[in-house]
């Protein structure tokens, strides 16, 4: 891929940055602040697209900020692998956006220009992310997305709220300074780069068991991606609004700590040199044990968000799983289920949060019979839940068709076991949400004749997810190609 | 004045404003601020020339009253003294700013002795890093020294009992580095730091070098609080007058620090100080991480902000004087960057709680609920300062750090890439701690005496936002300042 050097990449992070300004000036004209977020919102993603041909064309974009250590800069650079991300973040961050005024409003929520300004903070440090040209820039949109979304988790200002954020910080913070950090500087030391290359920088510069300790450090470091056991953040973070919860899940965060991951897998490491000293092993089993045990645990959740979280853990290491296999078709599969869950997840989360709004119900025991009442939503939730399972004709399934691929490829049948496993214990937790919406009648003394359908502001973004879920199995061509690329298949 | 003799007028114009400040702010205390903020505007503006002329056309030495050496003061103007000059000139000038705000309401009436002192202070800091004379350093110091107990006794409480504590120790401080240099004049008959250097390898294996060296260290450890050496400092630091600690808690111990290096590589040389006592060097980066570790477990313990920011002062000089032990480039890099960045965050930070406790009257962490509300900016640029001693990027603390351990990382010592690492999760518990309280809990009824104000006064606010924005400045900055200054600054010997 040849690189151009271009302003592109840093509008595209700048745009939501600098409306932070504007929606802190107009605290008292909601509408006007709410206007802000999704101008920001729809020309983020608009500068995202802009790019897409090039990239697609084999054409990158480059630019170094500061020169700030020797052979180290931050630097942006806009890759196949960074498009891939950014462009269904920033998609998915529109729905969000439109989805956060109805539940806010909705629900009356206090602090809201507090709120969307964090929000504004955290998709910038998301596609910064995405776009960072090293290591070092990675890690500097990393902790900028940490702390941007510290104030969204602990928003209810409750102790419950305040010591999910404590509890989310220590872990985030404590992880990326403690583990990502000497990570980072012993492979600068090594390597006197931090540049993701393809095939990776540590070739022939490190010891096995040297090798081992960074893949240690680097997996659980970046605590984002909730591999086991430093998970317990995410359920924890469930207190936040379910907005949050869905850009936590969805857009962010989550798929940020794993494509951080991956991002090392692919750049840093190599996959060849992995596969040489036979590292896939450790990233395998890692992932196997969270996704088995994550699933377990979800069956036994009443509170649904709870049961979302537990299931996005086992989800996310579907993606670890998939780098780790170290064959094409594997990580082909988990690139391509960053995508396919975002799209599916964060429907289910919509769903959740139009659930709360309607009925103010947050316990699964609670909502016999409600899907009668809120066929659309608990439609929608049917599609997500179709495609978390990996079920045709949802974009879920061809992400998992890939993973099932890479675990015959490689000849790991254990892994095929764990991951039909794994799909049966999903559809274990899901089908009972529906099928008790559906066809369960209410317990006694609930009466839910006043609930109807959540708002518009609600219902549109996750339909609209829902519906793309489902068109993402017809056409799934552009995000394919783009991860062909990244691999360089 | 000409361009060799600019460095000088840099110090002198403080000193002069300071009989100035005495003689008319007695009359008028409207004569205080130009007076104050003229000289160390120009000290600025000297001290930035000086380093530009440095960084062309290399350092300088210039002897005062063309009396030559060894009797007479040489004054050393390399690239390390001039970015030192810079530092102190800058971070005085906006301290200043801040400081006359709050002087006029701690200490009506004292303003012109205040500044009085203080402006000795500053005149005497900017000489310390210039003289190329051991024992010239030593009168400066206790200038510097001796401004700075009068100034922590004009506190509030205790500050005298504090202040009495620091001239104890201070004054044993003291005597250790002077031993150490009488050591060195008789076994060399000469007090001019270059002539002391070129003799003394011709000594080795004298006793008497080890014992002026290990003099002389301990001497300015306890000077600059190395922990074990640092009980007087919390005390003294969170006592004084605010105006005094936003000035005295950036600079003192930094200056220090550059002293140590001054003195490990000016007088001696770098193959002694590390090499020629086996044990030495790696035990003294030992102490620094333990320092750094216990600092920051006091800190931990603290319920005033300011208390707080004592015991993380403490633990920062752990991270420099263990970087400088390092021996290796990387390290030294690291340490001297961290004077820089130490210097800004600390002063960002005490600017904050300057302009906190103007307007709330207290630093205790239950007087901080709502502040986020209260005082936006103000807390917006305590947040930056926080981040910046966690060691978030951009944010020019990451930098140093970086350095630091990478130069830990080089040399092997883990035990302090560990101290790091713990004190930057350290840091981010003490901070959070403090953002979750003025963020998070729910604002308190005001009560009746109307302390529950807005923000803080332009005065106090200026400085503040000023001293945030240099935060992030220095540290998006930190490859050309590493590049074109620092790596010129480090002692001959350690250059990569």
């Amino acid at each position: 891929m040849n690189y151009h050097s271009s302003l592109l990449p840093l509008a595209a992070i700048c745009i939501s940055l600098l409306v932070t300004v504007p929606i802190l000036l107009s605290d008292r004209k909601p509408n006007l602040r709410e206007s802000w977020t999704l101008l920001a919102a729809i020309g983020k993603f608009c500068l995202v697209a802009i790019m897409l041909p090039s990239v697609l064309a084999g054409e990158g974009f480059v630019l170094t900020l500061a020169e700030v250590f020797p052979g180290v800069p931050i630097q942006l650079r806009v890759d196949a692998m960074g498009m891939f991300f950014a462009l269904v973040a920033s998609f998915l961050w529109i729905c969000t956006s439109i989805y956060s005024i109805g539940y806010m409003r909705s629900t009356q929520e206090q602090s809201q220009t507090r709120y969307y300004a964090s929000f504004a903070v955290a998709i910038s440090a998301t596609i910064g992310v995405a776009f960072s040209a090293n290591l070092l820039t990675l890690y500097l949109f990393y902790e900028m997305l940490s702390l941007s979304t510290y104030p969204l988790v602990t928003h209810k200002q409750n102790d419950e709220a305040r010591a999910s954020g404590r509890k989310y910080l220590s872990y985030i913070l404590g992880t990326s300074i403690g583990l990502v950090l000497p990570a980072m500087l012993i492979t600068y030391s090594i390597a006197g780069t931090l540049d993701f290359t393809a095939g990776g920088i540590l070739a022939g510069h490190a010891s096995k068991a040297t090798l081992a300790l960074l893949l240690v450090l680097f997996l659980f470091g970046f605590a984002k991606a909730a591999l086991m056991p430093m998970h317990g953040w995410l359920p924890a973070a469930m207190v936040a609004p379910t907005p949050v919860s869905s850009f936590l899940h969805g857009v962010a965060v989550v798929k940020v700590g794993v494509f951080s991951i991956l991002r090392v897998i692919f750049g840093i490491f190599g996959p060849d040199l992995l596969r040489s000293v036979d590292l896939g092993m450790v990233i395998t089993t890692v992932a196997s044990i969270t996704i088995l045990v994550a699933s377990l645990i979800a069956l036994s959740q009443d509170n649904l968000k709870r049961r979302l979280a537990y299931s996005t853990i086992g989800q996310l290491s579907y993606m670890i799983l998939g780098a780790g296999m170290l064959s094409a078709a594997g990580m082909t599969g988990g690139l391509l289920h960053i995508a396919m869950h975002a799209f599916g997840k964060i429907t289910l989360f919509f769903c959740a949060g139009a659930i709360y709004v309607a009925s103010h119900k947050k316990y699964i025991s609670e909502m016999d019979g409600l899907g009668r009442r809120m066929p659309l939503t608990y439609g929608a939730f049917l599609l997500g839940s179709l495609s978390i399972i990996g079920m045709p004709p949802l974009g879920g399934f061809i992400s998992k068709w890939h993973l099932l691929l890479g675990a015959i490829e490689s000849q790991q049948l254990v892994l095929l076991v764990v991951l039909l496993g794994s799909s049966l214990l999903n559809a274990a937790y899901f089908f009972p949400i529906i099928y008790r919406g559906f066809f369960a009648s209410p317990a006694e003394g609930q009466d839910l004749s006043g609930i109807q359908e959540a708002p518009l502001c609600c219902l549109i973004p996750l339909l609209t997810t829902a519906t793309l879920s489902l068109v993402l199995f017809f056409f799934p061509g552009v995000l394919l190609q783009l991860v062909r690329q990244a691999l360089a298949l | 004045m000409t361009a060799t003799n600019l460095h000088l007028y840099v110090m002198v114009a403080p000193l002069l404003s300071a009989f100035a400040v005495n003689l008319l702010g007695r009359r008028s205390r409207n004569w205080i601020a130009p007076l104050a903020l003229g000289a160390l505007s120009f000290s600025t503006l000297g001290a930035l020339l000086t380093l530009q002329r440095v960084l062309q056309h290399g350092g300088y030495r210039y002897t005062v009253g063309n009396w030559q050496p060894p009797y007479g003061i040489e004054l050393v103007i390399d690239p390390l003294s001039a970015l030192m000059l810079l530092l102190i000139s800058a971070v005085a000038l906006v301290a200043t700013v801040g400081a006359l705000k709050s002087v006029e309401q701690e200490l009506p009436g004292r303003e012109h002795l205040f500044f009085t002192l203080y402006m000795i202070l500053v005149a005497g800091l900017l000489g310390l890093v210039m003289t190329g004379d051991a024992f010239n350093l030593y009168v400066l110091l206790e200038i510097t020294s001796i401004t700075t107990y009068g100034l922590i006794a004009m506190g509030r409480g205790r500050a005298p009992l504090a202040s009495f504590n620091y001239i104890i120790m201070g004054s044993i401080g003291a005597c250790f580095y002077l031993l150490g240099a009488g050591y060195l004049y008789i076994l060399t008959g000469t007090l001019n730091m270059a002539d002391i250097a070129s003799i003394l390898p011709g000594l080795q294996g004298h006793a008497a070098i080890a014992t002026a060296f290990g003099f002389m260290m301990v001497g300015l450890w306890v000077k600059m609080a190395f922990f074990p050496l640092h009980n007087w400092l919390p005390n003294a630091y969170s006592l004084a007058p605010t105006g005094a600690g936003i000035m005295i808690a950036p600079l003192m111990t930094k200056v220090t620090v550059y002293l140590m290096i001054r003195v490990m590589f000016s007088i001696f040389a770098p193959e002694y100080t590390f090499f020629a006592h086996p044990g030495v060097q790696a035990g003294i980066v030992w102490v620094a991480s333990l320092a750094i570790l216990c600092a920051s477990a006091l800190a931990l313990a603290q319920r005033n902000l300011r208390r707080m920011l004592t015991y993380i002062l403490v633990a920062e000089v752990g991270y420099m004087v263990g970087g400088v032990w390092l021996a290796n480039s990387t390290g030294m890099t690291g340490a001297v960057l961290h004077i820089v960045n130490d210097a800004l965050m600390t002063l960002c930070l005490f600017l904050a709680a300057a302009a906190i406790v103007y307007r709330t009257g207290s630093l205790d962490f239950d007087h901080l609920r709502g502040l986020y509300r209260r005082m936006p900016l103000t807390m917006a640029a305590f947040t930056v300062g926080a981040f910046s001693m966690i060691g978030v990027p951009p944010t020019c603390g990451f930098f140093s750090k970086w350095y630091l351990i990478l130069g830990a990382v080089e040399a092997g010592h883990w035990e302090f890439v560990v101290a790091l690492l713990l004190s930057s999760l350290v840091n981010a518990v003490l901070f959070f701690r403090i953002i979750e309280i003025a963020y998070f809990k729910v604002n308190p009824q005001p009560s009746g005496d109307g302390l529950l104000a807005g923000e803080a006064p332009l005065w106090l606010l200026t400085p503040l936002l000023t001293a945030a924005i240099a935060l992030l400045a220095v540290g998006i900055g930190s490859g050309p300042l590493v590049n074109q200054v620092i790596r010129l600054a480090l002692p001959p010997g350690l250059a990569p």
